[in-house]
């Protein structure tokens, strides 16, 4: 059977790894390149590199490194972050990435969903929805998380799905940071609602949270930052405890 | 003596990671879309992104069709991946109306259950020995083949149902998984088939 595929996050400022600062043996501690060779080499299933550049110039930096992972791992890897035309994309899966993932373009003009994943395949089309729950449901914010958008989240999750999205990467705004454990309820909700892969992102703060999200949360994949990056725990810690707990895991 | 290893280009995809991880192996490598490096190369690789009609009419446009399938007819070791695969077969329900390659009987059909498409890890059982063992590979598809001649089986996998994720006809060898992206698996995969 399929596995549930456990997903490394890197957060990337001006090419530079931001937290992650504990991996202590390394010698370049920011140098995403050898901190995506490392997940890798510890068995993760696939990378997301989050591109947090403020400025638009030096995004440009960003193709230097996505050259450079793809040379060193073996693994799918999307990149995310400023994405905000065709072209954008284009160049990226140029310099070697597997997937984008696209956020406040999507809701400003998501014809882009349509048009890249026509054009590129719907499997390298990943949307991330941040979310806050509001009421009974949960509303849709974007620019990094500043800009309320009205926009229902399972709503807008159908939409994507139809317009050609491949995957869904979900961030709960309200659990990201606070390591309380992922959104089950909304995870769950748009899981049960679509028929596209479901990542769910925010809010891992032990092993029982990751397991909740894709037992309990019925995600297809979780992603982990901060636990990975501050070594709390190794990919393979994750993965032997999934297996503990019967969730089919690649180990 | 350097083989000439080539890997097909039709104008889709990301071409280089199959690239890379031949790179990786030391090995070298042309990316190609001329149909001449296609009669002379020593090792073929045919990659495969897009849709099934997209791929063929490629192929068909770049007049890389014949170049092919004068190369398997000659024993040309020959690796398809995923869509690489599905064109060797006669038809899919992605492109109805469009003629594969047709180097094997059979048509290319669409999951029935389950998320579509079936992305992630997911376990390569082999049925023949040799170049194929036991492991996790990566997938990204929603469509797979059934091949007329059961012989062709080298592998098969789990989603929801029973599929042929591997075939092989002598030198002519075909994944629906991408070993470029299967981690140490795929990389000792295309390793295995550089040797043999």
């Amino acid at each position: 059977m399929l596995a549930k595929r456990i997903i490394p996050c890197l957060d990337i400022r001006d090419g530079q790894v931001v937290k992650g600062i504990n991996f202590g043996d390394i010698k370049k501690a920011g140098d995403p390149v050898e901190l995506a060779k490392r997940y890798y080499e510890e068995g993760a299933d696939e990378l997301i590199l989050l591109d947090i550049t403020a400025s638009y110039e030096k995004r440009k930096t960003m193709i230097d490194v996505v050259k450079k992972v793809a040379r060193k791992i073996f693994i799918p890897f999307t990149v995310g972050g400023g994405i905000r035309n065709v072209d954008n994309i284009r160049n990226l899966l140029k310099a070697g990435v597997d997937k984008v993932s696209i956020n406040t373009a999507a809701i400003k003009e998501p014809d882009i969903i349509r048009e890249a994943s026509e054009k590129f395949g719907s499997q390298c089309i990943v949307v991330a929805i941040d979310v806050k729950q509001k009421g009974l449901g949960w509303e849709v914010f974007i620019e990094g998380g500043r800009v309320a958008t009205g926009i229902d989240a399972i709503k807008w999750a159908r939409r994507v799905q139809d317009l050609g999205a491949g995957e869904i990467l979900l961030t709960s705004m309200d659990k990201d940071g606070t390591k309380s454990g992922y959104d089950l309820d909304i995870t769950q909700r748009m899981s049960e609602t679509l028929n596209i892969p479901i990542i769910a992102s925010g809010g891992a703060g032990s092993l029982r949270d990751i397991s909740d999200a894709l037992k309990y949360g019925k995600a297809d994949a979780a992603l982990v930052a901060s636990l990975f990056h501050y070594r709390t725990y190794t990919i393979n810690d994750v993965k032997k405890y999934l297996k503990k707990n019967n969730v089919e895991v690649r180990l | 003596m350097i083989e000439i290893i080539v890997i097909i280009d039709y104008g889709a995809g990301n071409l280089q990671s199959v690239k890379n991880a031949l790179d990786s192996l030391g090995v070298q490598s042309r990316i190609t879309q001329d149909p001449k490096e296609i009669e002379s190369a020593e090792r073929i690789i045919l990659p495969g992104v897009g849709s099934f009609g997209y791929l063929m009419t490629q192929l068909r446009e770049d007049g890389l069709e014949r170049p092919i399938k004068e190369a398997l007819k000659k024993g040309i070791p020959f690796l398809g991946i995923c869509l690489g695969l599905q064109v060797l077969f006669e038809e899919s329900e992605e492109s109805p109306g469009v003629k594969g390659l047709c180097i094997f009987k059979g048509k290319v059909k669409c999951f029935k259950e389950g998320k579509i498409p079936q992305i992630g890890w997911n376990t390569v059982k082999p049925v023949k020995k040799g170049i194929f063992k036991e492991g996790d590979a990566y997938f990204v598809n929603s469509y797979y083949v059934t091949p007329e001649d059961k012989k062709i089986i080298a592998a098969t996998t789990e989603y929801f149902q029973e599929f042929t994720s591997a075939v092989q006809k002598r030198n002519l060898i075909a994944v629906q998984f991408h070993p470029e992206k299967s981690g140490r698996f795929g990389i000792n995969f295309l390793r295995r088939w550089l040797e043999c």
